[in-house]
């Protein structure tokens, strides 16, 4: 079920040390959906990502969440107004256990009772992350690994999480798995911003997508607008 | 047996308390990556304020640690926004910042106090001690290990059991991630400076129950801390404490059985043998 405007990022424009990246982006992202954001290496994906978390902020341009603007608001704020980003390489706490990584993804909330009802919920998710509650994060397989950054990022029981580049070192049998979870976790209600350079398999599970070159939008569209596009066939499924 | 017992023992309490004083400079690095070159100077200023707290109010080092607990923690958040924060992650700014803040504060208290050694007379513990079969345990030094040891352990479970603890440790593993967490990651900085005062303010605060307060007093106690933290592994504090009890033994029984003169070159060869087999410490990754 399609809803009201979540997200909102509105002529974006910023960089690194003055290098800038991205030139005058703007998307939308509507409650409910899977809206995939791909491109190639070095696009400006991961960076535009960065900058709706509140990691980085715009030189120019606005973001918008639930109506509240966010473009200068650091990150620590953001994700207890219920935006949470899983940024590239998991980026899980290495020396910590898999639960202690959770409860950080929990760590806005002081109410127990709220924690372990999203704890069981993560764990319904991935059950192998049940089993492995006390398994220093470091030691763990990439599959498992990923999917602990995914429930660490859904126990701040989030209404928009953006995934970043969830098959990132994965084998493709684990892609699959990964992607599936992904519409589990919209079915679950929570709206999703998936960035991937797997242009074909995330556009095949999203609703709409965007085409990101040289940090600005190139393609906007439905999923099936965009898988049927001659130009994005061409030139990032080789076909 | 029982005169190297007694040595051991001897060398057992001064561990126990350099691994007190060396732990808040090992959480600092570990967290933060900054080495607080002040932290002897810390130190010093613990003992002035247990040592005044005793002088102009006649209140024991026994109940005054906790004033120079808390001052220390007021001054490494001072420290942490009025120095450090300006300065994070610019190379060696942090390290050369804290050895100017050194200097002011051992010259501010040089330029107030005098040079002069100042002792506390006629405190709760002074010239007490009890006796386990033919050795003696001298009451100030045993009660200042145990109470430092109580503190590590409070440390060490703080970091370990607690959410804060865990946000401590995420921080330190990955600032951004940990900001992406919803953690404050310039609170946790500031409350890491805090603590790591608190805890070298309790080391100070115990000390003058058996040692003079003047102003250089910190130096050394600040170059065992720092060998400590480094013989340990940075950021380790089970590494800091076990590091620490090896230079107290080492201590000890150089001073007894080689002679007074040659303690600190054996403490020092130890710390170089270390560093040379294992540049990360004992316990470092």
């Amino acid at each position: 079920m399609k809803g009201e405007t979540i997200l909102t990022v509105d002529d974006i424009h910023c960089g690194y040390d003055g290098v800038p990246v991205i030139h005058g982006l703007s998307l939308t992202v509507m409650e409910g959906e899977i809206v995939a954001m791909v491109g190639g290496n070095g696009a400006g994906k991961s960076t535009t990502m960065r900058t709706i978390a509140g990691l980085m902020h715009p030189t120019a341009g606005r973001i918008t969440f639930k109506n509240d603007d966010i473009t200068r608001i650091p990150a620590h704020r953001i994700v207890s107004m219920g935006l949470s980003y899983v940024p590239e390489a998991r980026r899980l706490f290495s020396k910590l256990s898999v639960r202690q990584n959770l409860e950080m993804g929990a760590y806005t909330t002081r109410d127990r009772a709220e924690i372990n009802a999203r704890l069981d919920r993560v764990f319904d998710l991935f059950p192998i992350l049940k089993d492995r509650a006390n398994q220093i994060a470091e030691t763990m397989s990439g599959g498992e690994q990923q999917m602990c950054a995914i429930a660490r990022g859904l126990m701040s029981a989030p209404r928009l999480i953006m995934l970043d580049e969830l098959s990132l070192g994965l084998q493709p049998s684990l892609v699959d798995k990964v992607l599936e979870t992904v519409v589990e976790i919209r079915n679950s209600g929570v709206t999703v911003l998936l960035v991937e350079q797997l242009v074909q398999e995330s556009l095949e599970i999203a609703d709409r997508g965007y085409v990101i070159q040289t940090g600005a939008i190139v393609h906007a569209g439905s999923s099936s607008e965009l898988l049927a596009s001659p130009e994005v066939r061409k030139a990032y499924m080789g076909m | 047996m029982s005169i190297l017992t007694q040595v051991v023992l001897d060398g057992l309490w001064a561990g126990m308390l350099y691994g007190l004083i060396a732990a808040g400079l090992s959480l600092i690095w570990g967290v933060m990556d900054v080495l607080n070159f002040a932290h002897g100077e810390f130190l010093m200023v613990g003992m002035y304020v247990s040592f005044f707290t005793g002088f102009l109010f006649k209140i024991d080092p026994i109940i005054s640690w906790i004033a120079a607990g808390a001052f220390l923690f007021i001054l490494g958040v001072l420290t942490y926004k009025l120095v450090i924060a300006r300065i994070l992650g610019k190379a060696m700014a942090p390290l050369l910042a804290t050895f100017g803040l050194s200097m002011i504060i051992k010259n501010v208290v040089l330029n107030r106090f005098t040079p002069n050694f100042r002792i506390l007379e006629g405190t709760l513990l002074e010239g007490r001690s009890f006796m386990i079969a033919d050795v003696i345990v001298p009451l100030p030094q045993f009660a200042t290990a145990l109470l430092s040891l109580v503190v590590l352990g409070a440390l060490y479970l703080m970091l370990t059991r607690t959410r804060f603890g865990w946000a401590i440790q995420a921080t330190a593993l990955d600032k951004e991630a940990a900001n992406l967490m919803g953690i404050n990651t310039e609170q946790i900085y500031l409350l890491v400076f805090g603590i790591g005062g608190a805890c070298v303010g309790i080391a100070g605060g115990l000390l003058p129950s058996y040692l003079a307060t003047h102003p250089d007093v910190g130096t050394l106690f600040g170059l065992i801390a720092f060998m400590v933290v480094a013989m340990g592994g940075f950021g380790s504090i089970p590494g800091a404490l076990i590091a620490a009890i090896m230079i107290g033994l080492v201590e000890s029984l150089a001073g007894f059985y080689i002679g007074p003169v040659y303690k600190y070159i054996a403490v020092f060869g130890v710390y170089l043998i270390i560093i040379l087999v294992r540049p990360k410490g004992l316990f470092g990754w």
